[in-house]
């Protein structure tokens, strides 16, 4: 009261709650999430943030900053985190952040040691500060949020960058899009991308308007594919194109991605312990990307041997072909993957670092399962590759089946749950930041698309190969089961999809298995396993969007493709939230809008589901808006079952990630059939209905 | 006393606690952060660092006491007291953390156990530093002042 101490710079006005995201007051009403076991340094950040007029949260455990953001991933737009904390290391849960949600993350500590903020940097903080932490320090954090989305723009954007040789092949439109590198590519791609979902624009902010191209689980499988027999280092643009003969594709929009497909797969090898080769690193990053990872992780070590023999035996069984043995892993994701050509799957694998087996990402399984999917062999390999990116994210999150399930759950959250695409923005993500990102995160960067990627396949491959890997992921999931529950989200509602099977599917363990696709929604419906719906619905999107060549009567075609089946499984799954459906489709990737623009992919898969709503669902924009992906992800989670085929693909697909497990196990579905015979699961992975 | 001569003293009290190095820079932060809408921001911060730092403290004594000491765990909690230390400007209390971590990383328990004690003096006495502030400060805005800023 009568305190004439100087004001902090608080300036009494207005607006110090935005709401919902960036206001116009910009920065001020950021929305920032404080996470800190020192209550004292959290009380004085805060303030200091609350001075700042952002808005904040704050957490104790890193645990729970992770399912709220989980739950709702474009409900904050960037986190301050410390690196000491008990229970999760701070750096761990960068990586989590980054790959599940790829929001800016800051570190602080008081350790100031070089090594440490080294760390910082390759894991992709984008900045590291030394406490005690100045408001000086704090005010502008801010323009990490507008680089970031930046970044994501001119990444997704920028046309051929990396592949100056082919630069002088541009043809009129490669030009016409490379001269400008919004402007340009935005109407050229428009143009190209007929295919794809070109209106996303993730720039809620002051970034450009650009549409994206998306690169939907089947595209990408199908660059994967062309680069995979093209040789990687042989596959030029140009090439790649003809090969894909995407009409609408531009050589700019295949450059880039390229690139980052590179960036990825660099960072994959370079993570991993030399235990696998270039060729198996692409492999692996397929694999890990997969979802099936998670056998990519066991073999990576990441994964418990019992979990991954679980999921082995699990995704033997469901996948004729996965065999992901764990032993044999690498070998099996390799053979996969030199089937499947994918490039990406065992990186993760391999990252035995990276293995952070996302709970739910059957890394490993993907790449097995990648080649199965008959349907996307392409698409998945794309995904693989770009799952690699994630991969390496995910195979952090995979290590254990514990992990996996919050990982998964994470992952699938990150997917799923808020925005739909989490996986796709991250991927989306990944890739404008993997170049970016590569230079100072390294592998982070990747780790963050693949961990949307994986996680989106994990969740959903999870919920594939949960279910076929029943017994796998059981035994493993266990924690996926569990982790329906918050984090489980990434429990791919294995469980769940069993009983998601309703539509025929069987539902392995509890419907657990939505868990994974979205982590927040998931939990929403309290049915880990078709939560999915929830969670699901950026999912969806991704599905629908991939799905629509396979087309299943799910749904996925419509994009709402899970929300289809959803709509079936709704009924069956618990879950319950039948928030419209539609969210997911549309936006659910859409939301990912903060992710910005990388998240094409999940655009994609929002646009598909969107179509969802048709179904009813309404998935809801997979940002935030938990209540509606509930929907999205029973639906999902309901479609998995119903659709393997097709969930997994569209997880597939949408993660690009790289879960080439996903895709196969997508691609089993579709000819599988069906969920019955995948017995449902997330044979995203064991796709063993993969009609590939 | 009456109230300009109380926030005379409270002036002086605080500069010689800046000058003495119980307090740094950063409590000056804190002060400047306290406004209007917060305006027992610094006692509120001060609290939870006393509360944090006894259990820190009854920590490491029990961590120490161990036949076998974790001395990870050991430095983890010097870590952290000596985050919330900096962060309040708790300077001499901060800097006996520095010593303490030196003796973790080399595994002296004898070290330790003395850098225990130090850390314990110094956090004591600072807090009785920053009780008598408080108890000013209520003295004065009782009296119907105001408190001064302290540069």
């Amino acid at each position: 009261m009568n305190m004439d101490r100087s004001l902090s710079t608080a300036s009494s006005t207005t607006t110090r709650k935005v709401g919902d995201g960036v206001s116009d007051q910009f920065p001020a009403g950021l929305r920032v999430l404080v996470v800190d076991d020192d209550p004292t340094c959290l009380k004085i950040i805060e303030k200091m943030l609350w001075n700042c007029l952002y808005e904040v949260t704050t957490c104790t455990r890193a645990e729970v900053a992770l399912s709220m953001l989980r739950e709702s991933r474009s409900a904050f737009d960037i986190v301050l985190s410390d690196v000491h904390m008990p229970d999760m290391n701070g750096f761990k849960l960068l990586e989590h952040i980054g790959l599940e949600m790829d929001l800016p993350v800051i570190m602080m500590s008081a350790d100031d040691g070089k090594d440490v903020v080294m760390k910082g940097v390759t894991h992709g903080a984008c900045d590291y500060l030394i406490k005690p932490v100045r408001i000086e320090a704090i005010k502008n954090i801010w323009q990490h949020v507008v680089r970031k989305r930046r970044n994501e723009l001119k990444d997704f954007e920028q046309s051929g960058s990396v592949e100056d040789s082919d630069r002088p092949r541009i043809t009129t439109d490669d030009a016409d899009y490379a001269s400008s590198v919004n402007e340009g590519s935005w109407k050229s791609s428009k143009r190209r991308k007929d295919e794809d979902d070109e209106g996303e624009e993730r720039d809620d902010t002051s970034t450009l308007k650009k549409p994206r191209v998306v690169w939907s689980v089947e595209l990408h499988q199908q660059f994967v594919a062309a680069v995979n027999l093209l040789g990687i280092d042989k596959a030029v643009p140009k090439k790649i194109l003809e090969l894909m003969n995407v009409p609408g594709l531009s050589r700019e929009n295949v450059a880039s991605h390229l690139q980052k497909y590179r960036l990825y797969l660099r960072r994959l090898s370079g993570v991993n312990t030399p235990f696998m080769g270039p060729e198996e690193a692409n492999f692996r990053s397929m694999s890990s990307l997969d979802g099936l990872d998670l056998q990519a992780f066991a073999v990576s070590g990441q994964l418990p041997h019992q979990s991954i023999a679980t999921l082995q035996a699990g995704l033997a069984r469901t996948t004729t072909t996965t065999g992901i043995s764990m032993p044999d892993q690498r070998n099996i994701f390799d053979s996969e993957i030199s089937k499947l050509r994918f490039g990406y799957g065992q990186q993760l694998c391999n990252s035995g670092k990276q293995v952070s087996i996302l709970p739910g990402l059957p890394t490993s399984m993907e790449p097995k399962q990648l080649p199965h999917l008959p349907h996307l062999p392409q698409s998945v390999q794309s995904f693989g590759g770009v799952g690699f990116q994630v991969s390496e994210g995910t195979s952090a999150f995979l290590n254990t089946s514990t992990s996996l399930r919050t990982t998964l759950s994470n992952h699938m959250h990150g997917l799923h749950g808020n925005h739909g695409s989490p996986l796709m923005m991250q991927m989306a993500q990944t890739r404008s930041r993997a170049p970016s990102l590569n230079e100072t995160a390294g592998g982070h960067a990747s780790r963050i698309p693949s961990t949307i990627g994986q996680q989106i396949f994990s969740n959903e491959i999870s919920g594939q190969v949960l279910e076929r890997s029943k017994t796998i992921l059981n035994g493993k999931s266990a924690g996926c089961n569990p982790v329906s529950q918050a984090s489980s989200v990434v429990d791919f509602s294995m469980n769940h999809m069993t009983e998601l099977a309703g539509n025929g599917i069987p539902l392995a363990s509890g419907t657990e298995i939505f868990t994974l696709t979205s982590t927040g929604m998931l939990q929403e419906g309290g049915n880990m396993g078709l939560q999915g719906s929830r969670g699901f619905a950026p999912r969806y999107d991704m599905f629908n969007e991939l799905r629509q060549p396979k087309t299943h009567d799910w749904e996925l075609q419509n994009v709402g493709l899970n929300f289809d089946t959803s709509q079936s499984l709704n009924s069956i799954v618990q879950s319950n939230t039948n928030h419209t459906p539609s969210v997911l489709g549309n936006q659910g990737f859409a939301s990912r809008k903060k992710i910005g623009q990388n998240m094409n992919m999940y655009v994609v898969g929002n646009a598909v589901i969107s179509s969802g709503e048709a179904n009813g669902h309404g998935i809801t924009e997979n940002s935030a808006q938990r209540p509606n992906n509930p929907l999205v992800e029973n639906s999902f989670g309901v479609k998995f079952e119903a659709i393997p085929d097709l969930i997994c693909e569209r997880l597939l697909i949408a993660d690009h990630l790289g879960q080439d497990d996903l895709m196969t196990a997508l691609l089993k579905q579709q000819q599988g059939v069906g969920l019955v015979e995948s017995e449902y699961n997330f044979d995203g992975y064991t796709m063993d209905n993969i009609p590939v | 006393m009456d109230v300009s001569q109380m926030q005379r003293q409270l002036v002086d009290y605080t500069a010689s606690l800046f000058r003495e190095g119980f307090l740094d820079d950063q409590f000056t932060q804190l002060q400047q952060l306290q406004d209007e809408s917060n305006p027992d921001f610094v006692i509120e911060v001060v609290s939870l660092f006393f509360e944090d730092s006894e259990r820190l403290v009854n920590d490491l004594g029990r961590a120490l006491n161990q036949p076998i000491v974790d001395f990870k765990k050991v430095d983890a909690h010097v870590h952290q007291l000596k985050g919330s230390s900096s962060s309040i400007g708790a300077e001499r209390v901060k800097n006996s953390c520095i010593a303490f971590r030196n003796f973790c990383e080399e595994q002296n328990t004898e070290g330790c156990l003395r850098c225990l004690q130090q850390v314990k003096q110094e956090y004591f006495l600072v807090k009785n530093k920053l009780e008598s502030l408080f108890r000013l400060e209520q003295q004065i805005l009782a009296a119907g002042g105001s408190i001064p800023l302290v540069e």
